[in-house]
């Protein structure tokens, strides 16, 4: 998959996400200071940065998980506000994929993929699962349509959430660290898929330490340190010649072993 | 052929091995006998000693039944029969057993009434309580306690089906204004609902004769059977309060989480008996003047208040059990409020909680007794009362309250092995 590195695959200069001067505190620690960010469709982010920077809580605005107090979040156009109906709407159009993958439980991997569709689009049952089997098979685990998330592995449930996010037709995808609390063998399969996924055009923002996975399919890494954008560059650049020097430190911890 | 090449530390398996089937364990009465019972000499004693207090009040006990005496009509009588031998006098059943089962003053020919109530709702609950049974029987569930009402106190039909109808109409105003707001959709509901009901009261008030059975007043309904009314319209009424409770208390509406948490706090805080005496005396005055609630209702009211608080907490222990990532991941995907609720947050608390929620309900069935200190002929406010004191069974206790807890014992250990069959059930976290 060389060949698809770095290339900019089907970005368009549609903007699919608008930050603008975004703020954010918990209590009087200010976790986010002035970000701005454009992502436009079609484009693969990769957040990265030390812990407690902020990756999470960035992308957890970007679908009100948290709200932010002062600056603008535009979503595929819809302006994010305190009103429930808008951020409603955001959240099913924004697939969001978990470091501890938060599946349901008490629900067979079919009706975890199934329940939003239902209940949030409406869609009839059988037409909702026939789309769920479609996503499980692309996740390569049709044959657990019907276990319980607790007799899968790891890496299958990580799957079986992506699939779930899918399957509400999202337009935007955010991962937080979707691999970190994985074995190192099941990583692979989990991002097996995430790079099918960005080959598919996907818009993508994806926090990881996985620095390959950025090589192979980001289109702009992102570096966050101490709630502030510090670098933002081509994969390439950013590798090779990361201009901050807290950016150098990273990547000399990060990549240095 | 060996598996392993033979005094070297290095390793290498040349052939696997293939799956085998466990050893089989040697089973049978003995084997358990001897391990559970006779393990050791310490064991061995602690089971003969054991065996031996077993056979002590067995062998004194056995008498008493055996020689039990079922068809006499006074304790004077009973006595002349045993004639000194040790025996009970079980013909107090037997001869009292409408009393104990209706009260003294429910009309015998409207018995029939209450026990078909009570088969039907073992066919209401059903497709609540076992998951598998038809799901149209649901419909029934829904009609039985209007159903229920009309058998037992009587009167014209027309009352219950007032009701009925006004429910389902806040049901569907409810529906009509959910889509703006969830409050907007309650108020809505609860509007219509008192509007039909108060508005179309007339209706039964002005054909008091159609499809009516004899009516029967709160006030002569009695024994065992007021414990088991006031048991089920209770545990089922204070379920979805007690769930309202605990949602109320983590609301993030400072008014609604305020009253909860008062409301909550205020009747833990105070006995079960009180709140009865108050219902008895006081809380008419809470009533717009010259509306004469009824007795039953009013320690209905409080019975259910009282084990709501209680549910409350225990779901709130249930609530706060569940990992933030489920509330997380039902918002991500767009369910709103009311949906991650309903299908993913309640659905898991209350397994977790149904240990407690049974404990509560277990406890809310016997407390049902309470109502005998303030003058209601519940199974023990006969026994203490009208039976006791009669001439013909003054000094009876053994058989009657023998009676009462054999009573209420199965009932309660029916609920408690349900609730653990139910718990086997629902568990799908195969941890
Ligand atoms: N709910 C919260 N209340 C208060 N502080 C918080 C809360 N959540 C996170 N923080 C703080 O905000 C900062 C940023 O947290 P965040 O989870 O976004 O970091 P992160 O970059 O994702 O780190 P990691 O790589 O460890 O996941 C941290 O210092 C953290 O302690
Ligand atoms: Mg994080």
């Amino acid at each position: 998959m060389a060949e698809t590195a770095n290339a900019p695959m089907a970005v368009s200069d549609e903007v699919a996400i608008q930050i603008q001067k975004m703020n954010k505190w918990y209590g009087t620690f200010h976790v986010l200071r002035d970000i701005d960010l454009t992502v436009y469709r079609g484009e693969r982010i990769v957040i990265a940065g030390p812990s407690g920077s902020g990756k999470s809580t960035l992308i957890r605005c970007i679908n009100a998980l948290e709200e932010h107090q002062k600056g603008s979040i535009t979503v595929d156009g819809t302006l994010l506000s305190s009103d429930i109906k808008n951020i409603d709407t955001i959240r099913s159009e924004v697939g969001m994929v978990f470091q501890h993958f938060n599946l349901f439980p008490h629900l067979t991997i079919l009706e975890n993929c199934t329940l939003a569709p239902i209940w949030v689009r409406k869609i009839p049952k059988r037409e909702a699962e026939q789309t769920a089997m479609h996503f499980l098979e692309k996740v390569k685990i049709p044959e657990q349509a019907n276990k319980y998330p607790g007799q899968l592995s790891g890496g299958q449930q990580q799957r079986v959430a992506i699939a779930r996010s899918l399957c509400m037709r999202p337009r935007i995808m955010l991962f937080d660290e979707p691999t970190s609390a994985l074995d190192p063998e099941m990583i692979k399969e989990v991002l097996d898929t995430m790079v099918e996924l960005a080959e598919e055009g996907m818009t993508m923002l994806c926090v990881t330490h996985e620095m390959g996975f950025a090589r192979q399919v980001a289109n702009r890494v992102i570096f966050m340190d101490a709630g502030q954008i510090v670098e933002q560059n081509e994969p390439e650049g950013f590798f090779n010649n990361p201009k901050n020097e807290r950016t150098k430190l990273f990547l000399s911890q990060i990549l240095g072993h | 052929m060996s598996d392993t090449h033979a005094h070297s530390v290095a390793f290498v398996r040349t052939t696997m091995l293939p799956e085998q089937p466990p050893p089989a364990s040697e089973a049978g009465v003995v084997k358990w006998v001897r391990e559970n019972l006779f393990k050791g000499w310490f064991n061995s004693i602690l089971t003969i000693l054991s065996i031996y207090f077993i056979y002590v009040i067995v062998s004194g006990a056995w008498p008493w039944f055996a020689n039990g005496i079922w068809n006499t009509s006074s304790l004077a009588e009973c006595r002349d029969m045993l004639d000194g031998m040790t025996g009970a006098c079980f013909s107090v059943l037997t001869e009292r057993w409408n009393q104990l089962l209706f009260g003294f003053t429910y009309p015998t020919e409207a018995y029939w009434r209450p026990t078909l109530a009570f088969f039907l709702l073992i066919v209401a609950i059903a497709p609540v309580l076992y998951p598998k049974a038809p799901r149209q029987l649901l419909v029934f569930t829904a009609i039985y306690p209007f159903l229920a009402f009309w058998l037992i106190w009587g009167g014209t039909l027309l009352t219950p089906l007032m009701v009925m109808v006004g429910l389902i109409a806040g049901y569907f105003a409810f529906k009509q204004f959910e889509r703006q707001s969830f409050a907007m959709g309650m108020l809505a509901g609860l509007v219509a609902t008192v509007v039909v009901i108060w508005a179309g009261g007339i209706i039964p008030a002005s054909m008091p004769d159609v499809m009516a059975l004899h009516a029967i007043p709160s006030r002569d309904l009695g024994g065992f059977m007021l414990n088991m009314i006031l048991g089920t319209v209770c545990v089922s009424l204070s379920l979805p309060l007690g769930i309202m409770l605990a949602l109320g208390r983590q609301s993030s509406m400072p008014i609604i989480k305020w009253i909860c948490v008062i409301f909550i706090e205020f009747i833990r805080g105070v006995p079960l008996i009180t709140l009865l005496f108050v219902a008895n005396v006081v809380l008419a005055y809470f009533f717009p003047p010259g509306s004469n609630i009824d007795l039953v209702l009013r320690v209905i009211i409080m019975i259910t208040m009282f084990s709501a608080a209680y549910i409350a907490e225990v779901i709130r222990g249930g609530l706060a059990a569940l990992p933030r990532g489920q509330y997380e991941a039902a918002d991500s995907l767009g369910l709103d409020y009311a949906q991650s609720m309903r299908l993913i947050i309640l659905p898991q608390a209350l397994k977790i909680s149904i240990p407690g929620i049974v404990n509560v309900a277990v406890g809310l069935f016997k407390d049902t007794t309470l109502v005998s200190v303030i003058s209601m002929f519940d199974l023990v406010g006969m026994i203490r009362g009208p039976i006791l004191a009669s001439t013909e069974w003054n000094g009876v206790y053994w058989e009657l309250w023998g009676f009462a807890v054999f009573v209420f014992f199965i009932v309660c250990f029916s609920i408690s092995k349900y609730s653990q069959w139910l718990e086997r059930q629902l568990a799908t976290d195969h941890r």
